[in-house]
């Protein structure tokens, strides 16, 4: 037996709504024999995984605390992937836009006043953006490749992360935890419905940025530029489109969301900068920006799916004892699964014995 | 002194040297794996646990290998038969590898490693200067040697060499003068990923015979990085391996002497001497499309 692939004639309308929830249904099957193979009963611990988080008003409040990150920084690499621009590390972005975003409150804590959030905001995209500008200006000028030097950098990022808070940015009150003073109050960003939960205005933001985004892709000159660019770099020149352009464009679009999500992170939910300020965010918004299609909208509803996952790893954990690591392995599964169930699209899959693979039984195999 | 700091050299380069060579036989076939952090990271908690379980750290290297080469079959099987995108999956396969080896590694943080041990030579390994460089490392140093020498001669003077660059440079006329493309791109695959499954191996067996979780702490991208660096070209591997080498243990030498540099700006050093180097090779354009192999990444179906 051997797999064929017949291109279809045009793209599977079907199976363009259909593949995501395909491949969700595919993973829950996987999971599900993982726990089974862990010594678990894989029905319960599936419904403390994927339905018990959602049962209470604080936890659906978690659930925004977690997705408005990974939703801001997957419609900015929505961009970036569908320019065929492989930016592989906006968890550094993600980084040195809290970083930048945080000057104010950890360096001039003394500046209180309602200027100093917004302006935390403001720092914390351009910090993003400039640190995305890197990769961007690397490849546009040198055509050095952006996924390696990206990568590279999220590394780069995380180190100095650490320089900074176990050195010159260390809390001189904090018994020499590795850790910045807290926030005061002008620099914390609030949260939505405070009686109910912990979810702040990060969530917003990713809502705002999502709809703004699925407006520019699908309604705008640019939006058109971008996606012929990303399907033929070629056509697009003969349009006038600059893929230079594109990639610096792509690259500072997706930076800023990142450090955007950053910085209200640290702001929203933590409060202070740590060592360690992200649980892989930056990466497993990769997995959101394709679960969602490269579709803005799409890329809410991933968002939720993936932050639930990160929550349902906690929860697991404290009620069936498996470890929260189980969480990144499933997430990994959910991305071989939504990209192989892509492949439906544009394939019809057929069957073929291999017998018949000399080209008179393959012919034969059509009749 | 210079000998102990060779041999020290030797062990950080070693596992980006077989990492690197294997990918760069994936990509002189004309695939991309971006997934190599994942199956090597696969490849050190596999050598670790079966070393532990087994008593046996040469188990332990086979199964690494033997893991390292499945994992590969399934970024195979995505990118060759279902015609996947190959950097999307690649990043899937890294992503889930990191994800699985510290959900199985659990159990295993802390215990006492087993290590593979130095190979010794009567009389050789004792000659004065050179012996332990030479003749006294661990076994695993020699295989990345042969396997450098072995895919060059491979690639460059056999049949069967000049059919995997066919099949990378150009898909179309390989697949019409009849070679099975998508055969020669599983081979391939499946050797790259035991080559990373056996890098993975050395790190929990050799360089730190402990499991951390995320120990590989990005030398399979590195490696990526290696193999364009070394414009596809395997004994440029091996040099690339000893510079980066010399990089990690250059900046561990100073972090030790208490150099006034924070520690943290010295362990950057080697992932910004590979941004450093990166752009350096590919600032020449010309020379950089010259040596790619031209159908890296392209998706392949045969036609009918």
């Amino acid at each position: 037996m051997r797999i064929e692939l017949v291109k279809r004639p045009q793209q599977s309308a079907l199976f363009s709504i259909l593949s995501p929830f395909l491949a969700l249904a595919l993973t829950l099957a996987a999971g599900a024999v993982m726990f089974f193979l862990l010594g678990k009963n894989p029905v319960t611990a599936l419904y403390y995984f994927f339905v018990d988080p959602l049962l209470e008003v604080w936890s659906l409040h978690e659930l925004a605390v977690k997705a408005a990150p990974l939703i801001l920084i997957a419609v900015g690499l929505s961009v970036c992937f569908l320019s065929k621009n492989w930016n592989i590390g906006a968890e550094g972005q993600f980084i040195i836009g809290a970083v930048a975003g945080s000057i104010l409150p950890v360096v001039f804590p003394g500046l209180q006043s309602w200027i100093v959030l917004p302006l935390m905001l403001l720092m914390g995209i351009a910090g993003g953006a400039a640190y995305a500008a890197i990769p961007a200006v690397l490849k546009a000028r040198f055509n050095t490749n952006e996924i390696l030097t990206s990568l590279m950098l999220v590394y780069v990022a995380q180190l100095f992360l650490d320089w900074l808070v176990r050195g010159p940015w260390r809390n001189p009150e904090g018994f020499n935890f590795p850790e910045t003073r807290n926030f005061h109050a002008y620099a914390v960003l609030p949260e939505i419905l405070p009686a109910s939960g912990r979810a702040h205005w990060g969530f917003v933001f990713a809502m705002v940025a999502a709809l703004v985004l699925w407006f520019v892709l699908s309604r705008t000159l640019k939006g058109f530029e971008v996606k012929v660019i990303g399907q033929s770099p070629r056509a697009g020149r003969f349009a006038g489109f600059s893929s230079g352009r594109m990639v610096i464009f792509a690259f500072l679009v997706s930076g800023a969301l990142a450090g955007l999500a950053g910085i209200s992170e640290v702001s929203g939910a933590i409060g202070q900068l740590r060592p360690s300020i992200s649980p892989g965010y930056g990466f497993t918004a990769i997995i959101v920006a394709f679960l969602g299609r490269l579709n803005p909208l799409g890329i809410i509803a991933a968002g939720l799916v993936l932050a639930l996952s990160y929550l349902g790893g906690e929860a697991a954990q404290i009620s069936i004892g498996v470890s929260d690591k189980v969480a990144r392995a499933f997430q990994g599964m959910l991305l071989f699964f939504v990209l192989a169930c892509d492949t439906l699209i544009h394939y019809r899959i057929r069957l073929v014995r291999t017998a018949r693979m000399d080209a008179k039984g393959a012919q034969a195999g059509h009749a | 002194m210079l000998e102990s700091v060779l041999i020290t050299i030797a062990t950080a380069a070693t596992p980006l040297l077989i990492a690197a060579v294997g990918e760069l036989v994936v990509e002189r076939s004309g695939v991309l794996n971006l997934g190599v952090e994942g199956m090597m990271i696969m490849g050190a908690i596999t050598g670790f646990a079966v070393a532990i379980v087994t008593g046996s750290a040469w188990i332990g290297v086979l199964g690494a290998i033997l893991v390292g080469a499945a994992f590969a079959l399934l970024f195979g099987f995505l990118t060759l038969s279902l015609v996947t995108n190959q950097v999307a999956t690649g990043l899937a396969l890294t992503l889930f590898g990191l994800g699985l080896s510290g959900m199985i590694g659990e159990g295993f943080v802390g215990r006492p490693g087993v290590k593979l041990g130095q190979v010794d030579i009567p009389f050789l390994s004792d000659l004065p200067h050179v012996g332990r460089l030479l003749f006294g490392q661990d076994p695993l140093f020699y295989v990345s040697l042969l396997l450098t020498a072995g895919v060059a001669y491979f690639l460059f003077s056999t049949r069967a060499g000049l059919t995997l660059r066919a099949v990378g440079d150009n898909h179309d006329s390989a697949h019409a003068q009849g070679i099975n493309v998508v055969a020669v791109r599983y081979l391939a695959v499946m050797f790259g990923g035991a080559c990373a499954g056996l890098a993975g191996a050395y790190l929990s067996l050799v360089y730190t015979p402990q499991w951390v979780e995320n120990m590989t702490a990005g030398r399979g991208w590195i490696a990526l990085a290696l193999v364009v660096f070394a414009s596809w070209r395997p004994w440029r591997v091996l040099a690339g391996a000893y510079l980066f080498g010399g990089v990690t243990i250059g900046q561990l030498h100073a972090q030790a002497l208490g150099v006034a540099i924070p520690s943290q700006l010295l362990s950057a050093l080697p992932y910004l001497a590979t941004i450093a180097v990166l752009v350096i090779i590919s600032r020449n354009r010309r020379l950089t499309m010259m040596n790619t192999p031209a159908s890296l990444g392209r998706p392949f179906v045969p036609e009918r």
